[in-house]
This record gives C-alpha cells, structure tokens and sequence, in this order.
C-alpha cells in the first residue's frame, strides 16, 4: 500500500472543480466533445459529462479513444506471444469538425499518451480545438505538451508509481504514490 | 531471438492467444470503417512477403494488412524470382535478410517450409499456406467468420467436406475449430482422408454425404486437382460431383455453408449455394483483411511500458 494522495471526497470535489473550468471555458457546452482515453480516462470523462450537464444543462458529447494503434514505444524487435497490447476500442461518433475536444486521463506524465490520442482523434477528423483535463499531473514531461485543466500537481520521482484508483474499475476512488526512494 | 512469436502451425497457439488476436481483428475493422483506414502502428517495420505458390486473396490481403499497419512491404512472387534459376529457400531468405526485415510471410509448394526459412532469419515467420501442411491465418479467420456471423464455437458441429488429404486449410481448420470447443467431423471418400486422421486430430470420419445432416457449419474442401498429379483419387469430378457436391438438395435450412475458395463451381459445391447470401463464403473473403492485420499486430509489437499514465510509465523507467 502506498501513500494515500487523494482520497474520494477530495477526488469527487476535485472533479466537480474541473467540470466547472470547462463550463466556464465553454458557454456553450454543447460544442464540447469529451473525449475519456483508455481505461481510467472514460470513467473520469463520463463523470465530467454528468456534472457539466448538471452545472450547464447541456450535455457535452462524449467519446473514447485507445492509443494502442498510435503508441512510439511497441515491436521493438518482435513480440512474445501473449503479452501484447491489447487494442481497446475507440468512439468518436460525434461531428469532431463542430465539437472542441477535451482529452480525459486520469494521469500526466511524459505526454506521449496524450501525443498519441492527438494522431488518433486527427485520423477521424479536425476538431477546432483540441484541450486536456487530467486528475492528476505528475510532471517529466518528454513532449511539449500542458494540461488545460488539472485536478492536482503532485511533484514525483521518477522511480515513484502514482496509482490512480476510481470506483467504476477498482471498486473506490484514491490516489496513491508508491514505491521510490 | 528465441522468444519471437511466428505462427507456423495451428499448434503454436492456445486459446487465448486465438481470442487475444480476433479481439484484436475487431478493433480494425471499426478502423476500416472510417475514413482514414490506416495506421502508424508498425510504423518502420519491414514485411516481406514471399510466395512461391499461385495466390490471390492471401497474398493481397497481407499486402494490404501491412500497409494499413504503415508497415514497408516488399511482395516476391513465385515468377521472376531467382528461386525459378535454381536457388533454394535458404539462400532466398539468407539474400532478404539483408533488408533487415521483422516478418517474413512465405507461401511455399512444400509442407515444412517455414520451419526451415525460420532457421535461417531472426524475423518472424508467417505461415500463408505450406504445400498440403498449414495455413494458420485462413483458419484463424475461418473461427472469426463464426463468431461473428453465427456465434462462439463451442458446442457446434462442423462437417468438413471433401478432399481433406491435400488441404492444408482443413489440417489447420479442424485444429481450430476443436481448439474453440466445436465438434468437427469429416465427410469424405476414403481416398481422400489421410491414414490416421481419426486419432491424430480427434475427428469422426464417414463417407457418407447424409451425415453433414446434424451440422451446424459445413466448410466444404476445394478439390485440389494440381495437386492429385496423375490421378486415381476419384473416378471422375462428375462422379466426385454426384457422390459429395454440397448443394441445396443436401442442406437444411439454417446451416450455414464455408469455403476457403477459390470455388470450382458445380464440382465439390453447387452455384446456387457459393451465392446464397446465407452461406458465409463472402464473409470469409472480407475477414481476410483484419484478421491478417491482427495477426502481423500480434506478432510484431509487444508491451513495452504504458506511454504515460502513472503507473505504467513508472514501469517503463525501472526497465
């Protein structure tokens, strides 16, 4: 067990303070397109989607995305059967030309996955704008990339894990550093 | 590299592996459905394809497999190859070898080939089709085509009808399917089942045509005439025709007919079944695409660490 970061109220509060940066950054809320990727992020975007309906009474378009297609960093030199990626499924069936789409993760970390959600959500179609919500920014960035709306900065080691649990998937919501020196 | 994940044989898969691989085919074919139907996936890997026996659908859809993968591919076809001036599998490989390729997917005359061209290459092997041996993928997409359009394996019957002696797409299929949980037994005249079929791969075999009655599928068999060389299998193909042909005569309603192709129309199946629009024929010809994508998936990408969530690129630093 690690070290409790983020416990489920703050986590609940914490969403509910970013479901109301989107509204404010988008009157018009309709025009928005969340987009949650593969796994934790559609949970996270799900939930946005309920709070800004409630906050703005227009619900956003919702969507999915899994970069498995799009990583840098698979089949270096031919895989050992059984422990590829396994390729999650990808919803994009709004109007992407009409809907500024803002990318769900649950973690920021070195910004390739969110590279990679760019190329996938590109290869459907151009969305006038494209932002980024994420619960938790751990820093080391490796790609120029920075998050529009972030849940909490959490300075870390590199050689620490920032676990992030959310009740859909593990059965509550917590976040937890583990490991390091 | 002892730990590379060719696919020779139906055998050097578990279960597992076979739904990992047409989970994976699913996801591209909701890719084929969009506008831009590629992508960066392989990105720099380099596929040879080499066929040195006629094909049309197998070698095309590898071809495009890869490239939909951004893959680079170089296609050899058995005409034109320095193979026709003499020189052998071994020393073709050994000369491909140079461009440094991560698959080879060859298609040979002779059973065992690409377990030979496997000891001369660091790259994975795919198997599309050697001699009378096995053609791994047409049986994974074989299994894809019934659950999508039918459903799961497990618990049907599937009669294989016809020349199973030189079909490398039964010796696959009938592993395949049984391997999903399916019944498979064989209908065929005796000169063409091969000795030992019955124990070897666990299948009940007649001779009767009567007996595709208690089918769910019945996949029926191309007969091979290049390769029954001077003959003596059968009488005649009016008599093979009369004995065994799959027609409507022989069907009940809801059995849904399967065939690798290419069809020798009024021989081992009827017209009017090949374009029945309940058979799955058509169907087989389009999985061909993704399940061909998946499989070079499969075989060429592996795990490193998650790009950049919390975790995952934790694990990709202690590497």
């Amino acid at each position: 067990m690690g070290k409790v970061l983020i416990d489920s109220d703050q986590c609940r509060r914490t969403v509910a303070r970013i479901a109301h940066e989107i509204v404010e950054h988008h009157p018009d809320t309709s025009a928005v397109a969340l987009v949650g990727l593969h796994t934790r992020g559609v949970p996270l975007a799900e939930r946005l989607r309920a709070l800004i309906e409630e906050f703005s009474g227009e619900p956003p378009a919702i969507g999915s995305v899994d970069i498995a297609l799009y990583r840098d960093d698979v089949g270096v030199g031919g895989g050992r059967r059984g422990v590829v990626p396994v390729v999650g499924e990808t919803i994009l069936d709004f109007d992407i030309a009409s809907h500024a789409v803002v990318l769900v993760d649950d973690v920021l970390y070195t910004g390739r996955t969110i590279r990679a959600a760019i190329d996938a959500v590109f290869d459907y179609g151009r969305p006038p704008k494209v932002e980024l919500a994420v619960l938790v920014d751990r820093g080391h960035r490796e790609l120029p990339i920075r998050p529009d709306y972030v849940g909490r900065n959490l300075p870390t080691n590199r050689g620490e894990r920032v676990a992030v649990h959310l009740a859909e998937i593990d059965g509550r919501d917590e976040v937890l550093l583990e490991g390091g020196s | 590299m002892t730990d590379r994940a060719s696919l020779i044989r139906i055998a050097d898969l578990t279960a597992d592996d076979v739904q990992r691989i047409l989970a994976t085919a699913d996801r591209f074919a909701s890719v084929m459905d969009r506008d831009i139907k590629k992508v960066p996936t392989l990105r720099g890997r380099t596929v040879v394809n080499l066929f040195l026996e006629p094909s049309t659908r197998t070698s095309t859809s590898f071809e495009l497999a890869a490239k939909r993968l951004s893959a680079d591919v170089v296609s050899i076809k058995g005409q034109g190859t320095s193979m026709e001036k003499g020189e052998t599998l071994k020393d073709t490989i050994l000369t491909l070898e140079a461009y440094e390729p991560d698959v080879f997917v060859i298609r040979h005359p002779q059973v065992g080939a690409c377990a030979v061209a496997e000891r001369y290459t660091d790259a994975a092997v795919v198997n599309a089709g050697d001699g009378t041996g096995e053609h791994p993928t047409q049986a994974l997409l074989d299994v894809f085509t019934v659950q999508q359009e039918v459903g799961p394996l497990d618990g049907m019957h599937v009669a294989i009808v016809g020349d199973v002696l030189h079909s490398r797409v039964a010796r696959s299929g009938i592993q395949a399917f049984r391997m999903m949980g399916a019944r498979v037994s064989v209908v065929s005249p005796p000169t063409l089942v091969p000795r030992h079929l019955a124990d070897a791969l666990g299948v009940e075999v007649t001779a009767d045509i009567r007996d595709i009655a208690d089918a769910d599928i019945v996949y029926v068999l191309r007969m091979q005439l290049e390769r029954m060389g001077a003959g003596g299998f059968v009488p005649s193909l009016e008599e093979y025709a009369r004995m065994y042909q799959v027609n409507h005569a022989r069907l009940r309603p809801g059995q849904r007919v399967m065939h690798a192709g290419p069809v020798n129309r009024g021989v081992e199946i009827s017209g009017g079944v090949v374009d029945d629009p309940d058979s799955l024929i058509e169907a087989q010809a389009a999985n061909g695409l993704v399940v061909r994508m998946a499989v070079l998936y499969d075989v060429l990408t592996e795990a490193a660490g998650d790009t950049g969530t919390g975790a995952g690129g934790a694990v990709l630093e202690a590497a």
